[in-house]
């Protein structure tokens, strides 16, 4: 077991330079740098002085010394400075990602609590009218496009119906603190959440219908069924607890949905979280904040899987790898 | 001699009635699910009309801007009303289904054509080479590549249709390796694989004529469903303004007017019916690759 985490941590280290490194390439092929930034609006600057800044910056440097620098630097959550907003990466991702994660956490749980009732349901009642709707349901979640789906909630909820604010994550007349500001937050955080939840039930829903119906003729079962145990109890006391436990490590693998899915949500409902920040950054072409998005992204993404690895591992030991 | 040639003639002919051809196979699946009929003939009309369109709508009046005519709703003369430049949505919307529909068909097959490659590459000669390609292929696969698809398109000089597709194929095929390899895995290990190695084929000729014809129906499978991965990838980079390049209209070129409140609330005839057929099409695709899928897996035909 604990072989096991350690090799599946140390491979984690590999993939981490390597993200690093592909993005550090990406950052040498966008146009500027933190010279070009420093001097916008400046005509008067010489060649020359350009020069000597770019010698003190080290820009000059080989590629391996600047990388080594970048990450260093990376390493300890600094990401150099913005050009268009000449401030810090770092001030500008504070509170964002709060926002962000904010959503994501909550988009998780509003996706179990539908998705794992149904999908019981789906598995336990096969063929009956229930598990058709529910099918049919997973099925328009499957094949709808998130950002239309989105769209769609925004226009029939918050334009027609009036029912929900159209953007943004508070109000910003309530204070801070107080049970307005709470009831605020969620309103504002209702239809994102929603729009994304709806559609990502898809996967979990798909697995527990299928696994409970392979379940269902094992002989565990059977031998449950044969002592007395009654049906209600057949489920929740043994086939739900071979069900459930997998989804539980699908957990890591959902990140890289709700990240690539944060970038249309929080476009949509200008939600001023990272997703928006990376689209207003890239069209600003302010390229610093650009890679510390991806390379954070990219990070969550590779720490993500390496948990529901390990936690697939604890749960299944039979993909345990040698 | 003559004799055995129309023998062997006639035996190949009944094994074919006996194993009726792919295609066949999938036109008995589809004719027994209603919904996937629909679904077909429903796709048909929309592609017919998209890729006809040009026949009796005049381009270059949709590209004319006609400041007299700006936001106008719905009506006899513009059926879907006209957008911010006076430009009539509904003409757009056929030219932006077809412009849509042919990048995802370029991606699809071009993505098949990496995924394809690299599966049986990989799954073929095994051991190693099945070693490498599988761990640099579980890291592309962690790559956010959303992300990076939206850096590239900035990125890269001399934008335009070409390097939109190359790009968004370069990440749209990794599913597909891996699916294709764990197939061709199983398949090197047959009798035919091991004889023509005996026989000296080369590994290239084995992999694409013997090999891949024996994949061809999870292939097929695979991209009718990817189809509509990607035809929605592409109509959500054109929605944020990261996808094909202004001038050529895009079904997600017609949505991006929905960021703007008061176009969302007021001008709904600009993006609602292509976010509508959007979804359309997808659940169409959709429910005409279950049916195809059904047919290549005998188990879960319903005809």
């Amino acid at each position: 077991m604990f072989k096991f985490i350690l090799r599946r941590s140390l491979i984690m280290i590999p993939q981490l330079i390597l993200l690093s490194l592909i993005i550090f390439m990406l950052a040498k092929a966008m146009p500027g740098d933190a010279v070009t930034g420093a001097f916008q609006g400046n005509p008067d600057a010489t060649p020359e002085q350009i020069e000597k800044i770019r010698e003190k910056f080290g820009l000059n440097d080989p590629w391996y010394v600047q990388y080594g620098r970048w990450i260093g630097k990376a390493v300890q959550g600094d990401f150099g400075m913005s050009y268009m907003h000449q401030q810090p990466v770092t001030n500008l991702l504070g509170g964002r990602v709060e926002n962000t994660v904010l959503l994501s956490l909550f988009t998780l749980v509003v996706t179990y609590l539908i998705a794992i009732p149904l999908g019981i349901v789906a598995g336990r009642w096969t063929d009956t009218w229930a598990d058709k709707m529910i099918v049919t349901y997973n099925y328009f979640a499957f094949a709808t496009p998130l950002f239309v789906f989105a769209l769609l909630m925004l226009y029939v909820f918050a334009f027609v119906l009036g029912w929900f604010p159209s953007g943004g994550s508070v109000d910003i007349r309530t204070e801070v603190g107080t049970w307005d500001y709470v009831v605020d937050k969620a309103k504002h955080l209702f239809l994102p959440v929603m729009s994304s939840a709806l559609l990502a039930t898809y996967g979990t829903v798909q697995y527990l219908r299928n696994d409970i119906i392979d379940q269902k003729i094992n002989d565990y079962v059977k031998t449950a069924r044969a002592k007395g145990v009654p049906e209600g109890k057949v489920y929740t006391r043994h086939i739900l607890r071979n069900s459930l436990l997998p989804i539980a490590a699908f957990l890591g693998y959902e990140i890289t949905g709700l990240i690539s899915g944060s970038v249309f949500i929080e476009w949509i409902y200008s939600y001023p979280g990272l997703g928006q920040l990376f689209i207003q950054s890239i069209n600003l072409r302010d390229f610093t904040v650009v890679t510390a998005l991806v390379m954070i992204s990219g990070a969550a993404v590779i720490i993500g899987t390496m948990l529901s690895d390990i936690i697939l591992s604890i749960v299944d030991p039979r993909i345990r790898i040698e | 001699m003559t004799h055995q040639i129309i023998d062997e003639k006639k035996l190949i002919a009944q094994e074919k009635l006996n194993n009726p051809s792919l295609m066949r196979t999938i036109w008995r699946e589809i004719k027994n699910d209603k919904m996937a009929l629909g679904s077909l003939i429903l796709f048909t009309i929309i592609v017919l009309t998209a890729y006809l369109s040009p026949l009796f709508i005049d381009q270059t009046a949709l590209t004319r801007v006609n400041f007299l005519n700006v936001w106008k709703p719905p009506s006899l003369d513009n059926w879907l009303g006209t957008d911010d430049g006076g430009r009539d949505v509904f003409g757009q919307l056929m030219i932006g289904t077809r412009n849509s529909l042919t990048i995802g068909v370029c991606v699809t097959v071009l993505s098949g054509l990496f995924g394809l490659t690299y599966g049986l590459i990989s799954g073929y000669y095994g051991g190693t080479v099945d070693n490498v390609l599988m761990r640099i292929l579980e890291f592309l696969m962690v790559l956010p590549s959303l992300m990076f698809i939206i850096v590239f398109v900035v990125i890269v000089p001399n934008y335009n249709v070409v390097t939109f597709i190359l790009i968004m194929s370069a990440f749209a095929w990794f599913g597909k390796a891996r699916l294709i390899r764990s197939k061709a895995i199983s398949e090197r290990e047959r009798d035919y694989i091991n004889a023509s190695k005996t026989l000296g084929t080369p590994g290239w000729k084995i992999m694409f004529f013997e090999m891949f014809p024996n994949l061809s129906s999870l292939v097929i499978v695979n991209m009718t469903l990817t189809l509509a991965n990607n035809i929605g990838l592409e109509t959500g980079l054109s929605f944020l303004g990261f996808g094909l390049p202004a001038g050529t209209p895009s079904l997600g070129t017609l949505i991006s007017f929905a960021t703007n409140p008061d176009i969302v609330k007021n001008k709904w005839w600009a993006w609602l019916p292509a976010a509508l057929l959007i979804l359309v099409m997808m659940l169409c695709i959709n429910y005409i690759g279950q049916a195809v899928k059904r047919a290549s897996d005998a188990r879960q035909r319903l005809a």
